[in-house]
C-alpha cells in the first residue's frame, strides 16, 4: 500500500465539494487508471494525491505516513506528476526543462553532479526526445512537450508517478510508446485516461463521478455496459479482439 | 560565448564558478573606475588609485584636495550607489517576472513607486512631520504603506498559491499604484507651487546628486542582502519555470518562496526609491537583456542581471552628469533614453540569431 486517500475530500476556499469521500488503496508497482467525465475530478484528485492541493477533509498517505507530516521537498521526491496542462513562454532547451525535474534532489549540499547528468541522459532517451534535447521548448510541438514533460517526471526518480492524460495531443504511436513505456518502468502509477480502451491495459481503474469513487478494480469486472451507461450516458459493445481476446468496446449513442 | 555553452545547466563546477566571479568582479570595478574619472571635471585613474590609497590604506601620496574630495565623496558614493541601485532593482524585476510568471512584472508594479512619490510628497509639499522627517523617510514609509496595501489586496482576493494568485498581485498592484498616484497628483495640485512641483518630478525621475557615504552605509548592506536571499533560491525560481503549481510538484514549498522573495524585493526596491527616486527600465527591462545573453536557468541569470544592472546604471549616471554641460539630467530619462534602443537592438539581434 504505497499510496492511500482516506475519506478525502476537496473544496475550494468558499464553495461545494468537487470530490469526497475518495478511498483508494494504490498497491505497489500496480498501474491505476483514472477514467471519468469532464469536470468528475481526475485533475482534481491527481493534484491533491501530489500534495499540491491540501485536503479539505480526510488525507493522503505515502507509504502510511500523511502528506500533510512531510516536507513538500520529501513528498517529491517519492511522487511526480505531469500535469494536464502546464506550458511555458520562456525560452528555455528541453535539456534545461528535463532538469528542472532534479530539483527535489539537490541542494547545496548536494549540488549538480554526473549522476545528474546521466538520469536526465535516461529521461531523455526513455521518451524518444535526444535528438530534441537543445532545442527551445517554445518550438516544439504539442506532443514532443508533452513527452518532454514526462521527461522531467521521470528525472524526478519517482517511486508514484501520476500522470494527467499524458497521451493528449500525442499521435497513435507516441500514444502506444509512452503507455509502453510507462508500463515497463516498473512504477506504481495513476494515469487518467479518456480513452476506455487504452484502459483496458491498466491492472485496476478507478471510474470517478461527480467527484466521488464510482467503481474501482480490474477493468473486465468494472466497465459493464451498465456502468458506461450510467457514467457516462453512452451505450456499448463489447468485441474481442480475434488475435489475443482482449475485449474492445464499440461505443454507440444510447 | 564557449563558456555559455559549457556550463548549460548553469551550475558550474567551483573552479568556473570562481573565474566567473572574478570576471565580474573585474567588469564591475573598471564601470566604477571610468564612472569616477569621467564627468563635469576630468579625474585621471592614477589620481583616483592613489586616493583610494590614500583613503583606505592610508598611503600618502599628494594630491588636490578638491580632486581628492570630488573623487572620496562625489563620484565614488554616486558610483556605488548607482552599482546597488542597478542590481537591486535589476534583480527585484527578475524575480517577481519569474514567480508571477509575467514578463512585464517590474520592481514598481508592487505599488512601491507611487507610494513613494506619494510619501515624498507629503513631507516635502504638505509639510508632514514639519521638517524632523527627510524625503526619504517619507518615501521609504509611503513605500510600505503602498506594499502593504497591495500585498494586502491580493491576499484577501486571490490568496491561494498558483497561477491565481500570480495574477491578483498584478492586479493588486496596479489598483495600488492609481490610487497613490492619485493621491500624489491631489496633493500636488492642492497645495505645491510651480517651483514645488518641478522637484518633485525631478525626484521622482530619479537623482543620484544627493548621494554621500551615509547613503552607501544603507544601500550596500541592504542590497547585498537581497542579493544573497535570492542567489539561495535560484533552484525554486528555476522551478516555477512551468507555473507555481509544478513548482509545488517539484518539492518547492511555493507560498513560503513567493512571500520571502517577494518581500524581499519590496523592502530593497523602497529602500532605493527613498535614495534616489523611482528610476524606470532598470528593473523591467535588463532582465530581459540578461536572459538573451546567458539563457533563462537563474543560477547564470541572476547573476548576470545584477552584473547588468550595476554596470547599466553606473554609465547612465555618467551619461546624466555630462550629456549637457552645466545641467544634470535625472537619471531615469537616461535609463530610458539609452535603454530602450540598446535594448531594441537586443531584440533584433537576438531574432536574428534564432
Ligand atoms: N479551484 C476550483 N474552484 C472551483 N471549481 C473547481 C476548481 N478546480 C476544479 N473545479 C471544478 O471541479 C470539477 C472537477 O475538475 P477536474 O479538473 O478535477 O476535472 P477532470 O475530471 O480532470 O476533468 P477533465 O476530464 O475535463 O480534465 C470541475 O467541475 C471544475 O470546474
Ligand atoms: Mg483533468
Amino acid at each position: 500500500m504505497i499510496l492511500s486517500t482516506h475519506d478525502l475530500g476537496w473544496s475550494p476556499r468558499r464553495g461545494e465539494m468537487i470530490v469526497r469521500n475518495l478511498d483508494i488503496a494504490v498497491r505497489e508497482g500496480e498501474t491505476l487508471g483514472l477514467v471519468g467525465p469532464n469536470g468528475s475530478g481526475k485533475s482534481t484528485l491527481l493534484r491533491l494525491m501530489a500534495g499540491i492541493l491540501t485536503p479539505s477533509r480526510g488525507d493522503v498517505r505515502l507509504g502510511g505516513r500523511s502528506l500533510r507530516a512531510m516536507a513538500r521537498r520529501e513528498a517529491a521526491q517519492s511522487i511526480a506528476l505531469v500535469e494536464q496542462h502546464a506550458d511555458t513562454e520562456d525560452r528555455i532547451s528541453v535539456r534545461d526543462a528535463v532538469e528542472i525535474g532534479r530539483t527535489p534532489w539537490l541542494s547545496a549540499l548536494s549540488p549538480w553532479s554526473a549522476a545528474d547528468d546521466a538520469i536526465i541522459d535516461d529521461a531523455l532517451r526513455a521518451v524518444d526526445l535526444e535528438p530534441l534535447a537543445a532545442r527551445d521548448w517554445t518550438t516544439l510541438s504539442g506532443g514532443e512537450r508533452q513527452r518532454a514533460h514526462i521527461a522531467r517526471a521521470l528525472a524526478q526518480r519517482p517511486r508514484v508517478l501520476l500522470l494527467d492524460e499524458p497521451a493528449n495531443h500525442l499521435d497513435i504511436q507516441h500514444q502506444l510508446s509512452i503507455l509502453d513505456l510507462i508500463a515497463g518502468l516498473g512504477l506504481t502509477t495513476i494515469i487518467a485516461l479518456h480513452d476506455l480502451n487504452q484502459v483496458m491495459a491498466c491492472d485496476r481503474i478507478a471510474v470517478m463521478h461527480d467527484g466521488r469513487l464510482r467503481a474501482l478494480g480490474p477493468p473486465k469486472d468494472v466497465l459493464t455496459p451498465f456502468l458506461l451507461a450510467e457514467v457516462f450516458s453512452v451505450g456499448v459493445a463489447i468485441l474481442s479482439d480475434p488475435e489475443d481476446g482482449t475485449p474492445i468496446l464499440r461505443f454507440k449513442p444510447l | 560565448m564557449s563558456e555559455a555553452i559549457v556550463g548549460a545547466n548553469g551550475f558550474q563546477p567551483l573552479g568556473r564558478w570562481i573565474a566567473s566571479l572574478l570576471k565580474a568582479a573585474a567588469i564591475l570595478i573598471a564601470a566604477a573606475l571610468a564612472g569616477i574619472c569621467i564627468g563635469e571635471t576630468r579625474i585621471p585613474p592614477e589620481t583616483v588609485m592613489q586616493t583610494l590609497a590614500n583613503r583606505l590604506f592610508d598611503a600618502s601620496y599628494a594630491l588636490d584636495p578638491i580632486d581628492e574630495g570630488i573623487v572620496w565623496n562625489y563620484r565614488l558614493t554616486r558610483a556605488i550607489v548607482a552599482a546597488c541601485c542597478g542590481a537591486g532593482l535589476a534583480v527585484s524585476g527578475l524575480v517577481l517576472q519569474s514567480l508571477l510568471r509575467n514578463a512585464l512584472a517590474d520592481p514598481y508594479l508592487l505599488g512601491i513607486s507611487a507610494g513613494a512619490s506619494t510619501g515624498a510628497v507629503l513631507v516635502s509639499v504638505a509639510g508632514l512631520g514639519a521638517g524632523a522627517i527627510s524625503l526619504s523617510a517619507g518615501a521609504f514609509a509611503g513605500a510600505l504603506a503602498a506594499f502593504g496595501l497591495v500585498a494586502a489586496l491580493a491576499r484577501l482576493s486571490g490568496g491561494n498559491a498558483g497561477v491565481q494568485a500570480a495574477g491578483q498581485i498584478v492586479l493588486a498592484g496596479i489598483a495600488g499604484s492609481q490610487l497613490f498616484n492619485a493621491l500624489t497628483s491631489f496633493i500636488i495640485t492642492r497645495s505645491a507651487n510651480s517651483e514645488q512641483a518641478r522637484g518633485i518630478m525631478f525626484w521622482l525621475l530619479g537623482n543620484l546628486s544627493g548621494v554621500r557615504w551615509g547613503e552607501v552605509g544603507t544601500a550596500v548592506p541592504v542590497v547585498c542582502l537581497m542579493l544573497v536571499v535570492c542567489l539561495a533560491h535560484v533552484r525554486a525560481l528555476d522551478a516555477f519555470t512551468f507555473g507555481a503549481d509544478s513548482a509545488a510538484a517539484l518539492g518547492v514549498p511555493v507560498r513560503r518562496v513567493q512571500a520571502a522573495l517577494i518581500l524581499v524585493a519590496a523592502l530593497a526596491t523602497a529602500v532605493l526609491v527613498s535614495i534616489v527616486g523611482s528610476i524606470g527600465f532598470v528593473g523591467l527591462v535588463i532582465p530581459h537583456a540578461a536572459r538573451f545573453l546567458v539563457g533563462v536557468r537563474h543560477a547564470r541569470l541572476m547573476p548576470a542581471t545584477a552584473l547588468i544592472g550595476a554596470v547599466f546604471l553606473i554609465a547612465a549616471d555618467v551619461l546624466s552628469r555630462t550629456l549637457i554641460k552645466g545641467q544634470v539630467l535625472p537619471i531615469g530619462v537616461i535609463t530610458a533614453l539609452v535603454g530602450a534602443p540598446a535594448f531594441a537592438f537586443i531584440l533584433i539581434r537576438s531574432r536574428r540569431l534564432r
